[in-house]
Parts: structure tokens; sequence; C-alpha cells
């Protein structure tokens, strides 16, 4: 799997870069196939977009490099969305939403766990969540 | 099953001498299913009920103690959230649902809501300085104006949750037919029945386990915020006359209690400020009932499981704001806390608004307080209207009015 792995990656486009197509050279320069799980434009024309990259190491390695040669923002998705524990009492509104099974309720305890490897920043969870117990570090 | 096998007397005096058999509402099903309704009815003095959620019409009573020079509160604003005043001098209401004076609200949709009277509520109980602000007119015995000042709760004279309406017996499960994503008080609803919403303890729920009201009533003492408190009254929309299964569990929205308890006497563990997106600010609170076993009957409603209580499922983007009263079926709330439910065919995931974990932790402490000694039972002083009161649910019906009267904007 170590070559032909997938990363999920989070993209910042300031607002220079923003209208340019800069993404689809991901594919026809480094023939990675990307599978986009997020993307928005702020009212500043700042462009953000969350993507998982699938293809080998080497050749992702190459494509981000070269985003960030274009002035493209590059970080890794990992560890954006938190769960902070005593904020949280376990309802699960966001479970129902969670589209990956990031979030979950364990039996018997109902009690709500989260992994944060199955994660795909949607930000459902922060929308719905009461107590503000899911946070976003993007 | 009419047979008398113990009066709180008797059950007080197990608890003084330690002797009482407490089993939570969760618990006693399994028993009933080994031993039996006769057998356990014996064995079991108390069953203990909790639930945890969301209970939007509640709020606190506060005096905040008398000023030099006297004042007369005409306007009140504690952490910036709107209080009632419309009270003696210096009495004051804080509501769940007020949201601060200067939030955006919905104007920006679906509108955040960080801070509300419910979270005034949880600042208080845990202790902290809280902002208040007030102003009055003015009179001869009471001249002064204005105030800004820090209180905390211990320098309050009284501080009591005083709720309206609580502990739901049964409610809706909601879901969202139309196209967008909707905003509503049963969470965040995906388009095209994305997902269900629901809000109740269910077998753990205190008038699911006493569906008739034959023993909670006026004067019941309760478990409610980590303190102890009492069932002061039915709840407001009190609608004991529902359609029932056949063991008189409601299908929908039923009995509701009114719950009054000293403040100063609860923990912000079980009293909790919320944000519904796109909705508003409340409160959410741990409540538990316990339940005296006084006889067979007793024990027989609280040994009802999650399987045999049925709730409604209603569209919320549509038969719900207009009141249609349309239904698109029954689940039950073992479907429902098993994350799925099957709506015409479609899988739907649900998505709960009370934690059953907290609801179970309530029956559970309930439990100890009871065999520890430290919490005796109550008789009521009066019952709930029951099914055959009169007592029913009714809508506005809007009379016209002439444009010179109106008073408001």
């Amino acid at each position: 799997m170590s070559n032909n792995g997938s990363k999920k990656v989070v993209l910042r486009f300031p607002r220079e870069v923003a209208d340019r197509p800069i993404v689809c050279e991901l594919a026809l320069r480094f023939g990675l196939r990307f599978n986009i799980l997020r993307a928005s434009i702020s009212p500043h024309r700042e462009g953000i977009m969350v993507m998982e990259l699938i293809g080998g190491r080497d050749r992702q390695e190459e494509g981000l490099a070269f985003l960030r040669e274009r002035g493209v923002f590059v970080e890794p998705l990992s560890q954006d969305i938190r769960m902070v524990e005593e904020r949280c009492y376990h309802c699960g509104t966001c479970v129902g939403l969670c589209p990956t099974g990031a979030l979950s309720m364990e039996r018997p305890s109902f009690l709500v766990r989260y992994d944060p490897a199955k994660c795909i920043a949607c930000e459902l969870c922060i929308l719905a969540c009461p107590t503000h117990a899911m946070e976003a570090l993007l | 099953m009419g047979t008398k096998l113990r009066t709180y007397e008797e059950i007080n005096e197990k608890i003084k001498k330690g002797q009482v058999v407490v089993v939570t509402a969760e618990e006693v099903v399994d028993l009933v299913r080994e031993k039996g309704v006769e057998r356990v009815a014996r064995e079991v003095d108390v069953v203990t009920t909790g639930t945890f959620g969301i209970m939007c019409s509640s709020g606190a009573f506060l005096n905040i103690g008398h000023t030099k020079p006297r004042m007369k509160i005409h306007e009140a604003y504690l952490n910036g959230v709107m209080a009632y005043a419309g009270l003696a001098a210096v009495d004051l209401y804080i509501g769940a649902t007020q949201p601060a004076k200067d939030d955006p609200l919905n104007k920006v949709h679906p509108g955040e809501f960080r801070y509300g009277g419910g979270h005034v509520i949880q600042d208080l109980v845990a202790g902290k300085d809280v902002l208040l602000e007030a102003y009055a007119y003015g009179t001869d015995c009471y001249p002064r104006k204005k105030l800004v000042t820090w209180i905390n709760i211990r320098d309050l004279n009284e501080a009591y949750l005083f709720n309206p309406r609580n502990a739901y017996q049964n409610y809706n499960v909601a879901v969202n037919l139309s196209d967008k994503t909707i905003y509503t008080y049963l969470g965040v609803l995906l388009p095209r029945m994305g997902n269900a919403g629901y809000s109740s303890a269910g077998q753990l729920s205190p008038l699911l386990n006493d569906p008739y009201y034959r023993v909670i009533g006026i004067g019941t003492k309760i478990f409610l915020g980590g303190g102890i408190g009492y069932v002061a009254w039915q709840g407001t929309q009190h609608n004991p006359a529902v359609e029932r299964t056949e063991r008189g569990i409601p299908k929908g929205g039923a009995g509701t209690i009114a719950v009054i308890g000293d403040l100063k006497g609860m923990s912000p563990h079980w009293l909790w400020g919320v944000s519904i997106r796109g909705y508003g600010c409340s409160l959410a609170l741990g409540l538990g009932i316990p339940i005296p076993i006084l006889d067979e009957e007793t024990l027989y409603y609280c040994s009802v499981s999650d399987e045999e209580i049925l709730a409604p499922v209603v569209d919320y983007s549509h038969a719900y704001p207009y009141g249609t009263g349309e239904i698109l079926g029954y689940v039950s709330y073992a479907e429902l806390r098993s994350g799925k439910i099957t709506i015409g065919g479609k899988e739907v995931p649900t998505s709960p608004m009370s934690s059953y974990s907290k609801a179970r932790e309530v029956a559970l402490t309930l439990k100890k307080w009871i065999q520890e000694g430290k919490f005796t039972l109550t008789q009521p002083v009066a019952q709930l209207p029951g099914v055959e009161s009169g007592v029913r649910f009714k809508n506005l019906v809007e009379r016209p009015v002439e444009a010179s009267v109106i008073v408001g904007r």
C-alpha cells in the first residue's frame, strides 16, 4: 500500500492563485487521482480545499511540492478536527450526521467516540454540537 | 395485581435502616424478563428513572438582595442576557432560551446562539461571577435608577430552578423531507431523510415508567440538576389523553411536569447551557424520579422496555412547522437507539439530542443516594391530571384584532 496509498491534505489558495487551474495539474502532470472532500471560497476570495490524494508516495510529494511552488499552502488533514472531551455530554446528535463513521456511539456505554483517522473535515459535527465540543483548527 | 405490597412509610423505614432494594428502570427490564413481575415486585422497593436532555421550558428565580439606596429593577441583564424583572423589586427570572442582547440571532442563518439564559444558569451553578446590569425608572421608595455589579450564587438570597415543562412523556422523531438542510430543536436535519433526530431516554424516562401518573404527582421529591427538587405541578402542555399502546404507553408527546429545586444544591455536571444551531440557546439538564413499588402494577409499568415504546416520525420541513398533524410512521426506541431506523423502506441514521449515558448516570446516582440513606421518598399531595381528567392540549384559535388596540410593534 505504501506505493499506492492515499493522503488527505488541506490546501489553502491565497487570493492571487484561487482563480487559476492548478489542481488539475495533479492529474495531468503527476498522474495522481484525487477526491475533493470539501471546497469553499471565502468572502475575501481565498480558497480552501480538503482533498484525498491517491497514488504513489513519491508522486504525491512531487505533486504537493508543485502546489507549494505555485503559492498554495499545503497542510496534512490529521488533527484538524478535534473533540474536546470535557465539553461533550454524549448525546450523539453528531453520530447520525457523520458521513464516515469517524464519530460513533460505543455500546453498551452509549458514549460518543471520535476517530480522527476517519474524519474528512466536513464539519457537520461542529455545526450540530450543542456544547461546542467539536472544534476545527482549519 | 392490585394487592398492596408496601407503603411510603415502610420504604422510608428500610432506607433509614440501609435495607432498601433499589434498581434502575433499565436494570428492572432484564430482572422482570428473568423472574417475572410478581417475584420482582416482592423483591424490589424502588425503581429509579432518569433523563438528561435539552429542556427549553426551564429557568431560575433569583433574589439578588436590596441595594442602598433601594431600587425596583425594571430591566435587567445577566452577562448580557435579559432576565425578566416584572416581579418585586429585586426578584428576577432568567429563562433558558433567552439569547444575549447583542446576539445576531438568525440574521446570518443558521445562527450560532453562543450564549444565553441556559449558559447564565450554568455559570451561576459553577460558582462563577456573573455581571448584573439593571435599570429602573425610580420611585419615592425605590429611587435608584442604575446598577452595575458582579453577583455570585453564594451571595444571592434565593436561587431556584422553576421549570414550567420538563421530562416530556415521549416525543416526536424528526426527519427532513425537503431538499435542503434544516436547523431544528431536534438537531441539524439533512435533506431527503438524511438523518432522524429524537430526544427521550425511553425505558429510563420518568413518565414512561409511570404512564398513568399513578405514583408521580405534585410534591414528589426528585433528582434535579444534581440536587434535590420537587414536582410542582403538571407541566405546561400536559396532554394525558393521547393515543396509547396496549400497555398504556403514549404514542407521542403526552404528560409533562413542572419542577422546582434549589439551584444552590445543584452541579454544573448536570446543568449545561447549550447552543442549537439555527434555533436558539437552551439548557440541558438531568432529572430523575424514584418510583416506589407499592404494588405489582407499579412494577409492571416500570418494566417497560425500549422495544415497547413507540415514537411518531414527523417531517420537520413541513408537517411540524405548519401543524398538519401528518405522521410518517412509528419507530421504537430500541430501533432509534440501534443507530438506524427504517422509514418507507429507507434506512436512516439516528441523531439523539438527549444523552442516554447521562440518563443512566442520573438513575444510578439516585439509586446510590437512596441506598446510602441520603434520599427518602415523598408521597404526592395531589395527582397529576390523568387520562379521564378532561385536560387536553389545545392549539391557539386566533381572533381578529382592530389595528387601533394593538400595543406591540
